[in-house]
């Protein structure tokens, strides 16, 4: 051991050992922070300006649906408990947005991120994995056993509580209604669509029957495997579900619905009337919350978000700010220390 | 006393009676008839611990003592057995580690004490057992066995005399070991032993072990074949001590009385406490902080839980329904089991991997010190040795240093310099050129070219061949005389011939040796001597008028062959001169003072011849004064006074105790620094005295403030009453005057300059007055008095200190107000208590033993390397951990509070805002292999300028760097930034549409985008603290952000088979697919460093100041008094009398 060394002999004359690696010593002085101050400062206001204008340009549109206020459209969806209750929402697009425009839903006051929720869900089960699909884990609880004590797929609160609401979107033309194509891909992650999720391996090539024994969610109408007619969207890999169980991060949240991608609406959405019809199912006024959809455009930076471009400008002024305030105080403080020698 | 009556009579437990009687050899003489089986403990020392059957359950008792192991355990049960959000191996994992490197730490350092005292405990030693000598360990040597100790070896264990092969029953021990004094002490047999050890029959009742080493009291009952025994008296005499060496005496054999942990020697070591330093005090007040923090923090999360949850639909909405379980629990229960689990949630704010950073930093930094050639000493062909790595820091902080004299300031050893006969000087130095040896230097003040007068010369040469008690080494003796064809005579052949108790004696009759006249020793009465012709001389000893420090002078009274009676006296200038001739003093006197400034110890020489009527007077009156029973002391002090005068000053000498190298350098490194230097010292007060001048320690300007037994004795008051006076007076002058000094001067001098220093002279007897006065109110009024006063004064000198006062005087300044941190260097076992005392015990690896280096913290081979030991190592150590713990704390809290902030957020259900593994590895993997770099390679200032500007020590001192006020800027830059980075990506997160392919981001992403801002800014930060960037920096700073962004990958590129959750599957490589997200990054990051940079162009004043220092050092230091560069060094007066600058 190193301790014993000096009974040795004389102790290792080496740099490390001596404390004499050859170091650079760099010092933060006026002289190196101001040009860079300066630097980081325009920078900054020219990528904030880039964002600030980027953001100004993303065209967005946010519909709130959730019929809490009476004479709203789907006011009427909101008390009556029959499931499938359809109402529409006109509105109406004043600039055409370039496209290609996304359909979101929004939640407010909805706890995707609440612990017990979040765990709530059995990712082995999600991946396939039969045993996990027979037995859910315990995380799931309450929603992990069904009746009969059949095990629920796919189990926990997440996929119980699956958004399912439906909507489709008509553009009106001279009071003729034309339905706007609504692209049901490529709305979730492709990680999760093509490798975290997988269905149980079909059995007789039915994907029904990879699900026996299993009971559909509480709350589900369907069974997961009647998800969608689409084989490539069905079961686990439906793109809704996959959207729904990443959860969000704070309690008002939007998610991705659709992408309008099909046809001549990939290129744009024309200004004009549009009509919005939904089939309302989801309650949300039992905890105050609000049902949204918005139509956004989406550039390099995503959806519109000004806060970030607001961010940038504000940082690098202040930057620059500081650099003058270096300056003058730099310059004071070189005139002192002329005058004292 | 009845209890005592009562145990005698019973024969009851041996520890309670006040004496043990021990049989000699186990014989119990034949009369005797009742056997009590005695124990006493054996001769084993133990310093160790541990043993290897307990260290297990003691050391894990004496971890989870600390506080912070403590409350990891704790988390760690609740987390095993509550349902908290993370599992319990982000906890468990951590404190494991923890506990494992401590063990193995303390299990190492503790293996190396075991192999130190087996070291003492397996010396071979001869016992007498059965009529024959026996080897035996050391360590089983019982009470009552009589062991044999050759020449040069030390004493096993505290043992009576019985036996010498010398002549008259006496032998030579040295006990420089123990108490500093290296001079021979005579030591007696007990009379009436028998030659024949195997059939002496006597038992021995002495007092149980006390520490004192200067005292023992005891009785020897001897029984010769059935007569009554003889009762012999045993005292202090009588005693070999444990830790003393023999000298001069090629056998002894002695009974052992104390062994083991009984002895003198070990009971004057004082209990092992672990040392804590001051930054461990600090950390953990830090950590009740940031306990109070975490505390608070979850209680308001749980209160605000049940305030959120007592909203409609808060609950228990529609989608997130209990267990039945869950509703089952009763309310309380559950509030509490959410309190533990957001403490849970929370309590990565409080590090267990500090402990662990820490813990290795210490350990691995502490190689630096021995790894330092600068510490490697080519005599003995060691470096620095580091004993315990725990206090590396408190080296920075050192306050006050306590040092002893022989052996760690003066190599105590004594050179004869120069002298000069008649005014007229004699070098020695440069007479190796000479022919004749003996040469006149044209120094300034004498005669060109002349000498003194051929009588005159070798009147003085007999005068130190004659005038002294030194005594010759047997069987060296013959050897002299074929040596002594040269001055060159060989070093060696030299140092073992003469023994004498004063080293000073010893140099002079070297001297005399070198300049031609030798002393052969004593022949019965007469003393012989050799002079420069060869021929032998002997001289008829006939009085010895004894050396006292009051006096300062000794005399012999000689017979000439020619039957002259002649006095020879030396002694100090001031004793000397009003006894001799005024007009022979005015040439010598320049010398003298001369030679004083220069820091040697002068002694002058006079002689007087005696008619034989004067002498007959004189020898009548010294023997009737030594018969007397009534004042002895007194009246031999007035015939000694009387007989002294009117003598006539033939010269003086100059004898220099040669200071360890660089120890004035040292010392006045140590003042630059604002250290206060108190000398501890067993020895004489007027050597300690010169010597504290010769190392600068007490400058020609201090005024020297005295408190010792003959200030107290002077005048007719009592000694409590002068003492109060001599307290109260001093205390006036250094303490009160001085602040009204210092406001006057306030406007226009700075701190360090324009004040009367102070030096303050304490001897022991007098300060166990100061410290054990009467138990009344003055007690302590003396004891805060004569501290403050202390604490005024530059230096302090105690003298005549036992072993345990000195650990008082240390206790007693740790102890005082504000408690400073104290430093403790020595190199013999009579340090080791305070060695042990001070925070931090430095052992000298001199010449006395390996006591003071086994018991200390660090050794060094020379008092030199001290200052860089202080001065380099202690401040880096300093501030590197200072800077470890504050950032600690700070990258802790700017984790945590984003996660705090995210439960307003989720309802306050313990959602964890970043991943388990992100949780785990933050300490452990990503922001550790920085600090730990930092904190074993920075050096913000650069060595060099380290040494050469002392003053820098005292930017540090205080603890500046650990302080509530830079706590608080780390813990408001922690603040901030955490703010900044929770708030920042929540902005961002009001559309979580961030990709450019319109696909939202959930909340792993919210908390993978935080802890990446984290990651960096926290590692940035630390770069932009990092003043000296070795490749190892570079590598470690760089490597770890590579890492942290490597392993999101691969954390997030499989899916993990055992795992349950898949939470950050693809979420890293996602984030990095969105421009936003990387320019949330960076604008955070950016955000969160500004204040710093700009704060830290700001403190610019102080900028240039540094880099001054390392462009041209020295030169800031020049204004200070004390340091080396200052041109006019003040004139230093040293000898044994000066008094001119004493105040009394």
């Amino acid at each position: 051991m190193g301790k014993e060394n000096p009974k040795v002999g004389k102790p290792d004359n080496t740099a490390f050992t001596q404390q004499r690696l050859p170091a650079w010593q760099p010092i933060l002085s006026a002289g190196i922070v101001l040009p860079l101050f300066v630097v980081i400062g325009l920078t900054f206001i020219g990528i904030g300006i880039g964002l600030f204008i980027t953001s100004r340009n993303v065209q967005e549109i946010e519909l709130d649906y959730t019929g809490d206020q009476e004479g709203a459209p789907c006011a009427g969806c909101t008390t009556n408990a029959t499931t499938n209750c359809k109402c529409t929402l006109p509105f109406k697009i004043e600039n055409k947005f370039e496209g290609p425009v996304f359909m979101y839903y929004g939640l407010t006051n909805y706890y995707q991120n609440y612990r017990k929720y979040g765990v709530s869900r059995d990712d082995d089960q999600l991946y396939g994995n039969i045993d996990s699909l027979k037995s859910p884990a315990n995380f799931c609880s309450p929603y992990q056993m069904g009746a009969k004590q059949m095990p629920i797929a796919p189990c926990g609160a997440i996929a119980n509580s699956l958004f399912n609401d439906t909507f489709r979107l008509f553009y009106k033309v001279n009071k003729v209604y034309t339905e706007v194509l609504l692209d049901d891909n490529g709305i979730s992650w492709w990680t999760d669509y093509n490798v975290k999720f997988r269905n149980p391996p079909e059995i007789n090539g039915s994907l029904k029957n990879a699900f026996e024994g299993t009971v559909k969610p509480l709350n589900w109408p369907k069974p997961v495997y009647e998800l969608s007619t689409n084989p490539n969207n069905n079961g686990f890999i439906n793109q809704d579900f996959l959207v729904w169980m990443r959860i969000a991060a704070l309690p008002n949240f939007r998610k991705l619905y659709r992408r309008i991608s099909e046809g001549n609406w990939s290129r744009s959405l024309p200004a004009g009337n549009y009509s919005l019809e939904i089939t309302y199912n989801y309650p949300v006024l039992s905890f105050q919350g609000k049902k949204k959809v918005v139509f956004s455009t989406v550039t390099w930076m995503g959806g519109k978000n000004s806060f970030l471009g607001i961010a940038y400008l504000v940082f690098g002024s202040l930057c620059i700010v500081m650099a003058l305030i270096m300056l003058i105080v730099y310059a004071k403080y070189q005139v002192q220390i002329d005058r004292d020698m | 006393m009845f209890r005592r009556c009562f145990n005698r009579w019973c024969g009851g437990d041996e520890k309670r009676v006040d004496s043990r009687t021990i049989y000699v050899g186990h014989r119990r003489c034949p009369g005797t008839n009742t056997y009590l089986p005695l124990k006493f403990c054996d001769n084993r020392i133990i310093s160790s611990k541990y043993t290897v059957w307990n260290f297990l359950p003691k050391n894990l008792f004496e971890q989870f003592r600390r506080i912070a192991n403590f409350y990891f355990l704790i988390i760690f049960l609740v987390q095993v057995i509550v349902d908290t959000p993370t599992s319990p191996v982000t906890s468990g994992l951590p404190l494991f580690f923890v506990i494992t490197v401590t063990a193995i730490k303390q299990g190492y350092e503790d293996w190396l004490r075991h192999k130190a005292d087996n070291e003492v405990n397996k010396y071979l030693v001869s016992v007498q057992e059965d009529g024959g000598a026996v080897r035996k360990e050391s360590e089983e040597i019982k009470v009552g066995d009589v062991v044999e100790v050759t020449e040069d070896e030390t004493f096993p264990c505290d043992l009576i005399l019985l036996q010498s092969t010398r002549d008259d029953g006496t032998c030579f021990v040295t006990t420089a070991s123990l108490d500093g004094e290296s001079n021979h002490k005579t030591h007696f047999t007990v009379a009436d032993t028998e030659k024949h050890l195997d059939s002496f029959y006597a038992t021995i009742e002495c007092e149980q072990p006390q520490p004192d080493l200067y005292k023992f009291v005891g009785r020897m009952h001897i029984t010769k074949d059935g007569q009554e025994p003889i009762v012999r008296s045993l005292g202090p005499e009588n005693l070999l001590l444990k830790g003393a060496t023999l000298k001069n005496t090629k056998k002894i054999y002695g009974v052992a009385v104390y062994t083991g942990m009984e002895t003198k020697m070990a009971l004057n070591y004082q209990g092992k406490s672990q040392k804590r330093s001051a930054v461990e005090k600090s950390i953990n007040a830090f950590l009740i902080v940031y306990l109070c923090i975490l505390i608070s923090k979850a209680l308001v999360c749980t209160t605000l839980k049940y305030v959120w949850q007592s909203h409609p639909g808060h609950d228990e909405p529609w989608y997130n329904q209990k267990t039945q379980k869950e509703k089952d629990t009763f309310k309380f229960l559950k509030m509490f089991t959410d309190f533990l689990s957001f403490m849970v949630l929370f309590n990565f704010i409080i590090p267990v991997s500090m402990y662990v950073t820490v813990e290795m930093q210490k350990f691995l930094g502490s190689f630096f010190i021995s790894w330092d050639k600068d510490f490697f000493d080519p005599e003995i062909q060691e470096g620095a040795l580091v004993n315990t790595s725990d206090l590396n820091e408190e080296l920075g902080q050192v306050e006050y240093v306590f040092t002893d004299k022989t052996g760690t300031l003066t190599q105590n050893n004594m050179e004869f310099i120069e002298c000069c006969i008649d005014g007229y000087q004699y070098n020695y130095r440069d007479s190796r050129t000479e022919l004749d040896g003996f040469c006149v230097t044209d120094g300034p003040v004498s005669k060109l070219q002349e000498k003194a007068g051929k009588e005159k010369e070798e009147l003085f040469l007999r005068a130190l061949c004659l005038c002294h008690t030194v005594q010759v080494k047997e069987g060296t003796e013959l050897h002299g005389m074929d040596e002594v064809d040269g001055i060159g005579a060989s070093d060696d052949a030299e140092q073992c011939c003469y023994i004498a108790s004063s080293p000073d004696e010893v140099a002079l009759v070297k001297g005399a040796k070198k300049y031609g006249f030798m002393f052969l020793g004593m022949e019965g009465k007469h003393m012989k001597m050799q002079n420069r012709n060869k021929d032998v001389e002997q001289y008829e000893l006939l009085h010895v008028l004894n050396f006292d420090p009051v006096r300062r002078r000794m005399s012999v009274i000689v017979k000439t062959k020619s039957g002259e009676t002649l006095l020879f006296c030396k002694g100090a200038d001031s004793s000397v001169f009003p006894r001799v001739q005024a007009e022979e003093v005015e040439r010598i006197r320049m010398h003298v003072e001369r030679n004083a400034m220069e820091g040697y110890r002068t002694l002058c020489m006079a002689y007087k011849s005696l008619s034989s009527e004067e002498y007959e007077q004189t020898d009548a009156a010294l023997q009737d004064a030594r018969l007397a029973l009534q004042d002895r002391e007194e009246r031999l002090a007035q015939v000694y006074d009387q007989v002294e005068a009117g003598m006539h000053l033939i010269g003086a000498t100059a004898v220099e105790d040669r200071l360890q190298e660089e120890a004035a350098e040292t010392m006045e490194a140590l003042h630059g620094a604002g250290m206060k230097v108190w000398v501890l010292t067993g020895d004489k007060m007027e050597t300690a005295k010169s010597t504290c001048y010769a190392c600068r320690l007490f400058l020609k300007s201090t005024e020297l403030l005295e408190l010792t037994v003959r200030t107290l004795e002077e005048g007719d008051h009592p000694r409590e009453e002068k003492l109060h006076e001599l307290l109260l007076g001093y205390h006036k002058r250094a303490v009160q005057d001085r602040h009204k000094d210092k406001d006057k001067e306030a406007v226009t001098r700075s701190w360090s300059s324009g004040f009367r220093e102070f030096g303050f002279i304490v001897d022991g007897a007098t300060l166990s007055l100061v410290l054990n006065a009467s138990p009344d109110a003055s007690a302590s009024r003396y004891k805060s008095l004569f501290l403050q006063i202390c604490q005024n004064c530059t230096a302090v000198l105690c003298c005549r200190m036992a072993p345990l006062q000195k650990a008082q005087i240390v206790k007693m300044v740790k102890n005082s107000k504000g408690s400073p941190i104290t430093l403790s260097i020595g190199d013999g076992a009579n340090d080791v208590s305070m060695i042990l005392e001070a925070h931090v015990g430095i052992g000298v690896k001199g010449k006395e033993g390996r006591q003071a280096v086994r018991n200390s913290d660090y050794a060094i081979p020379k008092l030199k390397h001290l200052k860089k030991l202080l001065l380099v190592h202690g401040h880096l150590y300093y501030v590197r951990i200072a800077h470890l713990v504050q950032y600690f704390f700070y990258k802790n809290l700017c984790f945590i509070l984003p996660q705090f902030l995210y439960q307003f957020f989720c309802g306050f259900s313990q959602q964890p805002l970043y991943d388990a593994a992100y949780l785990t590895m933050y300490n452990i993997c990503f922001t550790s292999m920085p600090i730990v770099a930092y904190s074993l390679l920075e050096q913000h200032i650069c060595i060099e300028s380290l040494l050469e500007n002392a003053s820098l020590y005292r930017g540090i001192a205080k603890n500046a760097m650990l302080r509530w006020g830079p706590f608080l800027y780390w813990t408001l830059l922690g603040l901030f930034e955490g703010l900044v980075f929770f708030f920042g990506v929540y902005q961002l997160f009001w559309n979580p549409a961030l990709a450019d392919n319109g696909q939202v981001f959930g909340n792993w992403t919210f908390g993978t985008i935080v802890f990446t801002v984290l990651v960096f800014t926290v590692t940035l930060k630390l770069a932009m603290d990092t003043r000296h960037w070795t490749w190892v920096n570079h590598f470690v700073i760089w490597g770890s952000l590579a890492f942290y962004i490597f392993f999101s990958f691969f954390w997030g590129g499989i899916i993990w088979p055992f795992m349950q959750q898949q939470r950050l599957y693809f979420v890293f490589a996602n984030m990095l697919s969105s421009v936003s997200a990387w320019l949330i990054i960076i604008l955070l990051i950016m955000v969160s460093l500004l204040p710093d940079i700009v704060i830290g162009v700001f403190r610019q004043p102080q900028g240039p100041d540094r880099q001054q220092f390392q462009k041209n050092p020295g030169q800031s230091g020049a204004g200070d008094p004390l340091s080396p560069q200052s041109p006019a060094r003040p004139l230093l007066f040293r000898n044994f009398a000066d008094e001119s600058n004493t105040v009394l």
